[in-house]
């Protein structure tokens, strides 16, 4: 009698253990490569994706180092998305390493790519092929180490800005491209995804208008923005802001003497208001140039990863909302 | 030309602090270098910068990014590895480099595996290490202060210090001072290193502390002698570092260590005590 009845347990058990995978599958596997794209693959995919970020809250992507569990998560992953231009210098190696062969979305394809501030003080807009050169030369030729690192120099002429979804603008380009990806990894699935896009790319335009009209609203002699590395390019370009950093690209950089000089004694002559920290970077340098030239800290922005749940800025329209308000409040006095 | 070597250092403020910091430090480090050096513990400042990990992680998972807390947990960890390190030597047929390896290897591991555990995504000695023109109020108190401690320490501890390196079985025969001598120079070298680490970054703080000694070794003959060589040495690479970073633009702790590099080279050519070059040339015969 015992037998029988802890025989029947089991059974069920067994069919119960075996159906339950079966229901796990019918999620799609993401990987995101940073917590910006594991936001928008969400506001995307729906209750269709299962999304697991590389690079959390508050983390650095620049000198992010994957580890073997990292490694086990991109093996069973279906799709993957990533930046592009060269932000995630540790994926190519972290694709080879875990046997990788589901779909690639580059968030960043068709973004007119920006480059670095070279020594003129000058952006230029970097030609599609150039950077597609630039781009392909840092993936394959160069050798990167485990941090990451773009380039050495901060006046690096020819360097691509990787930060492109800090313009609204270019935040729909990642939301199509992550669209499509999506309907190419789920096919099934495609009417969900291009519905939650739609209504994605609505909010995306809306903030887009507001953060306009804020910043057009500012004084023309308050808009230099003084950040720890250079990552508000696009924001620079798409909403009216000239952008100054002691750290170029990445936040693995060490700045120059002249570099931190020319900083205080731009800041003394055109009397800057304020100097914004980052949520991902040591805040000493900037509280140094902050002391000496009078510039009074006007916060915290969110550069290259989002906040904590708890916190100010988890999802990317609360990043842009919280960015917005800050740099207001910062530079309009 | 003088106005060009001095204006930088009138006009700002951070140039300034990064000189005086460099000061205090080019005082109290290559004394300490000289020592290592003498006692072929050159490679400990190297170690040392990973060894901390384990209590920089431990400090992180206790009080978050305080960097008083992480500071106190490196200096703890650092401590341990290096009395591990001098107790094992001492001890067993291990010797003082092997046993620095074996244990520092095994501190940088714990930490690793402290700090993937817990799944932060802050890089730990990222954040801790600090730069030499980013010199707050609190870290220039703190690499002045402990520069004032090492030195009169040093002072104290002088004799014993270098009797315990050139001939230790000696000094452990006629007096009792050998092993806390060597313990409280494992705690000056920690203690150095950890807030060289947190005031001006790992590159300078274990470059300052060993270069300009090595360097003073092409210079002198006594320790003391190689003491002053390398503290002037080093001061005079601090200077010429800020400067060249200032005017040419390029980043400032490698510079100030690629002057002490400099120094290094030209010693090992033109040292009065042992320099290549004077050894090529043929030596005066005594002749009839």
């Amino acid at each position: 009698m015992r037998h029988r009845f802890t025989a029947c347990l089991g059974a069920a058990l067994l069919v119960l253990g075996v159906s339950m995978p079966a229901h796990a599958a019918d999620k799609l596997k993401t990987v995101a490569s940073f917590s910006i794209l594991g936001d928008m693959v969400k506001n995307v995919g729906g209750d269709r994706v299962d999304v697991v970020t590389l690079v959390g809250p508050n983390g650095d992507a620049h000198v992010f180092r994957p580890t073997p569990a990292d490694a086990k998560t991109l093996a069973k992953a279906d799709l993957l998305v990533v930046n592009g231009l060269g932000f995630e210098g540790w994926m190519e190696r972290l694709e080879k390493s875990s046997g990788f062969d589901g779909q690639t979305a580059v968030a960043s394809k068709g973004v007119t790519p920006l480059k670095m501030i070279d020594e003129d003080g000058y952006r230029d807009e970097a030609e599609a092929d150039h950077d597609d050169h630039d781009h392909d030369d840092h993936a394959k030729g160069e050798d990167h180490d485990d941090r990451g690192e773009l380039a050495a120099g901060h006046h690096h002429h020819g360097d691509i800005d990787p930060h492109a979804w800090q313009d609204l603008a270019n935040g729909e380009i990642y939301v199509v491209n992550i669209r499509d990806g999506l309907i190419a990894a789920d096919p099934e699935g495609k009417a969900v995804y291009e519905a939650n896009a739609e209504k994605y790319l609505a909010a995306l335009k809306a903030e887009n208008k507001v953060v306009k009209a804020t910043m057009a609203a500012l004084p023309k002699d308050h808009r230099r923005l003084i950040t720890s590395h250079d990552a508000f390019g696009y924001f620079a370009k798409a909403y009216g802001l000239e952008i100054l950093a002691p750290e170029a690209a990445s936040t693995e950089d060490e700045p120059s003497a002249q570099d931190v000089a020319n900083i205080i004694r731009q800041i003394r002559k055109d009397k800057i208001p304020a100097v914004f920290l980052e949520n991902i970077t040591n805040p000493k340098l900037l509280e140094q140039i902050s002391k000496e030239s009078g510039a009074k800290i006007g916060g915290t922005l969110y550069s290259d990863a989002l906040s904590g749940k708890d916190s100010t800025a988890p999802t990317y329209l609360d990043m842009f909302k919280h960015n917005v308000e800050t740099l207001n409040a910062g530079l309009s006095s | 030309m003088i106005d060009a070597l001095v204006q930088p250092f009138i006009e700002f403020a951070f140039m300034r602090r990064a000189l005086v910091g460099s000061l205090a430090i080019s005082l109290t480090a290559p004394p300490i270098g000289v020592l290592l050096m003498l006692r072929r513990m050159s490679l400990m400042g190297d170690a040392m910068g990973h060894a901390i990990l384990p209590g920089a992680a431990i400090g992180y998972l206790l009080a978050g990014l305080s960097l008083f807390a992480m500071s106190l947990g490196g200096f703890a960890a650092g401590l341990a590895v290096a009395m591990a390190a001098g107790l094992v030597a001492r001890s067993t047929v291990i010797r003082e480099d092997a046993s620095l390896a074996g244990f520092y290897l095994l501190s940088l591991s714990l930490g690793v595996m402290l700090v993937s555990i817990r799944g932060s995504n802050v890089d730990l000695l990222h954040v801790l290490f600090g730069s030499v023109l980013a010199l707050d109020d609190a870290a220039l108190l703190l690499v002045a202060a402990i520069a004032s401690v090492s030195l009169v320490t040093l002072a104290v501890i002088y004799r014993p210090l270098v009797l315990e390196c050139f001939d230790p079985h000696f000094l452990r025969s006629v007096s009792r001072w050998s092993s806390p001598t060597h313990l409280i120079f494992l705690v000056l070298v920690v203690l150095n290193l950890v807030a060289g680490f947190q005031a001006l970054g790992t590159l300078m703080a274990v470059g300052i502390m060993l270069l300009p000694a090595i360097s003073a070794r092409f210079w002198a003959d006594d320790a003391a002698g190689m003491i002053g060589v390398s503290m002037v040495a080093a001061f005079a690479s601090s200077l010429i570092g800020l400067l060249f970073s200032y005017y040419v633009n390029v980043p400032t702790g490698p510079a100030v260590i690629l002057a002490c590099g400099a120094f290094y080279l030209a010693s090992m050519l033109v040292g009065i005590r042992g320099g290549v070059l004077w050894r090529l040339m043929p030596a005066k015969h005594l002749e009839a």
